[in-house]
């Protein structure tokens, strides 16, 4: 699967308070919660993102709270996928249980500005900055968790424990 | 090499003789428990299972976020609780006028012992800890999968070890040694890992204190904050009925593997106030040079909404004033708290400064509702976080710090050392 699309970096600690902040947190509707996405570290980003766009980031992104209404705000805007430095440790579970894909690269992250071209191969984990002809591999997903993938996630993971 | 504690109990519940950092393992859970923003996702998770849950006894759902219902949508998330527990017949589960917020509750209510594995929806379960229980946030979602399975995958964590030593100030208490440390290794600078709190200063601190020291370690990044159990933690047991056969107490190993240690002499530290707007931005009052003048203060939180908190609250503002323009807003963590602070006079004294006083819910901490800052405005919070928005308008800045700095605080109108203002 490959992912293509323009980039929007911001900085270290992206944390999920401005991801989705609390104030719309009396539902769990992705489209609602879509609109607000990003909304308190920027608030043109639902306006100026396209289908495929990229979220590009330091350290820690997605620290603080556990609500999986982060990742899920994150992909029904839109956004295919996110690269950063780090992540923080629920979020990375969280994203991978929701499905929106992520990629740790420090290099990758340091290097590509703000509305660059990135195309991105999620088998592979090599990203691609189609603007400076730059090419990165990220961390491999760890191997238990590409299990659980094949186990069709956490849900199919759990069907699979029950029925034993 | 031997296992730290965290290393113990994952290996205990995954029945292995022992675990490394690094190993994944799929562990038996002691306790599973959401809120009201983050259960409904895991309750959707198991009803498309079409299973029940795997314990009854072991499952809470705990609605603390938004109530009593602050409004439309929040009362229909409660009430997808309120059925998913009357249809289950589930037992561990508190209505308004019951209900505390989770990470007080808990340990209050005797639920959380020494050597459990325990999973919570919401990123401060790491505050169960304090008890010697390994304890960490998840999503909803794996929450959901323990709720169904009983179980939960886990990577175990390397540890750091941080050893506190020496008398703690006038003034410092479990709040202020934790806001240090965050300063000191950045807020993400316990990454995954596991964070063991040991030392002198730390045999000595007070259940409560503890509770508000492991409370912050996901503040660090961190995936539990721990405490081995001793004569404080098994005294606190005692006094909710829970007796020495209930639970194992692990210890760590005497050549455990730390990836760090790192050694604070608690001498150094006077009460801190963390900078908008993140937890490592801590600073002693002596170094706060300019005035920092605030439009609320607020205590409370699962942080530091706790009895002796609002003792420590109580006399600061004993025989004092909020001053003018600034809101005093006080939250008793649960109701048992609540009860305490009545009973032993403190409202009068809260009442009297002028402090609004609400019931249990975890409120303005996280800008929900109770105590929300406009435009511009700048709090003081006992809580666990001032990221940007937290307590309201984004353009808002919040101050973090201890009951008695934001009880002086809500005093002077400005961030000041309760030295200045106690009669």
């Amino acid at each position: 699967m490959k992912f293509k699309g323009k980039a929007w970096v911001y900085g270290d600690n992206v944390d999920t308070d401005v991801i989705i902040p609390a104030r719309y947190l009396n539902t769990s509707d992705e489209a609602e919660l879509a609109k607000h996405c990003m909304e308190d570290i920027d608030e043109n980003f639902i306006k100026k993102i396209k289908p495929g766009d990229m979220i590009v980031a330091g350290y820690n992104f997605g620290s603080g709270s556990s609500r999986e209404h982060a990742p899920i705000a994150i992909k029904a805007s839109g956004i295919s996928c996110v690269i950063a430095k780090s992540f923080a440790r629920i979020f990375y579970r969280n994203s991978f249980n929701m499905g929106l894909p992520i990629f740790e690269s420090v290099e990758a992250a340091e290097d590509i500005k703000d509305t660059d071209e990135i195309e991105i191969d999620a088998d592979s984990g090599i990203i691609k900055n189609l603007t400076t002809n730059k090419e990165y591999k990220s961390t491999p997903i760890p191997e238990f968790m590409q299990e659980l993938i094949a186990s069709n996630g956490l849900f199919g993971y759990a069907k699979k424990l029950l029925d034993k | 090499m031997g296992m730290s504690i965290s290393q113990k109990i994952l290996s205990a519940k995954s029945r292995q003789d022992s675990v490394s950092p690094g190993d994944i393992v799929l562990a038996d859970v002691d306790l599973a428990f959401a809120n009201d923003i983050t259960a409904p996702i895991s309750i959707d998770f198991v009803k498309k299972l079409g299973v029940d849950v795997f314990d009854k006894g072991k499952v809470a759902l705990i609605p603390d976020h938004f109530t009593p219902n602050k409004d439309i949508s929040s009362a229909n998330q409660c009430k997808i609780m309120r059925d998913f527990v009357r249809d289950g017949d589930l037992p561990n589960y508190w209505e308004s006028g019951e209900v505390g917020i989770e990470h007080a509750l808990l340990p209050e209510q005797g639920y959380i012992k020494p050597g459990m594995l325990i999973v919570g929806a919401d990123s401060h379960t790491c505050t169960h800890g304090a008890l010697g229980a390994f304890a960490t946030g998840m999503g909803s979602t794996d929450v959901g999968f323990a709720f169904a399975t009983g179980k939960s995958w886990f990577k175990v964590p390397e540890s750091i070890k941080f050893v506190y030593t020496g008398r703690r100030n006038k003034w410092v208490g479990g709040k202020d040694l934790i806001l240090y440390t965050i300063g000191k290794i950045g807020v993400a600078g316990a990454l995954y890992k596991s964070m063991e709190f040991a030392g002198d200063t730390i045999k000595e601190l007070p259940m409560e204190d503890r509770l508000t020291m492991c409370n912050m370690a996901i503040e660090a990044g961190g995936k539990n904050g721990i405490i081995e159990p001793d004569e404080i933690t098994f005294e606190y047991l005692k006094e909710r009925g829970v007796g020495e056969g209930d639970y194992t107490a692990y210890k760590s190993d005497p050549d455990a593997y730390y990836s760090k240690i790192i050694e604070i002499d608690v001498e150094d530290i006077e009460p801190q106030v963390a900078f908008p707007h993140l937890p490592e931005n801590a600073k002693g009052l002596s170094e706060i040079k300019e005035d920092i003048k605030i439009d609320q203060a607020f205590i409370g939180s699962c942080t530091n909404g706790r009895i002796g908190d609002l003792r420590i609250a109580a006399s600061v503002l004993k025989n004092n004033k909020v001053a003018k323009y600034v809101r005093l807003i006080i939250i008793p963590a649960t109701v048992d708290v609540y009860k305490q602070a009545l009973k032993e006079g403190l409202f009068d004294i809260f009442m009297e400064a002028g402090a609004v006083i609400s019931t249990p819910t975890c409120g303005p901490c996280l800008g929900g509702y109770m105590g929300i800052l406009a435009d511009g405005e700048v709090g003081i919070s006992t809580s666990n976080r001032n990221f940007v928005g937290r307590m309201g308008s984004k353009s808002s800045a919040l101050y973090l710090s201890s009951p008695a700095v934001a009880a002086a605080s809500a005093v002077a109108g400005k961030i000041i050392s309760p030295d200045e203002v106690v009669k």
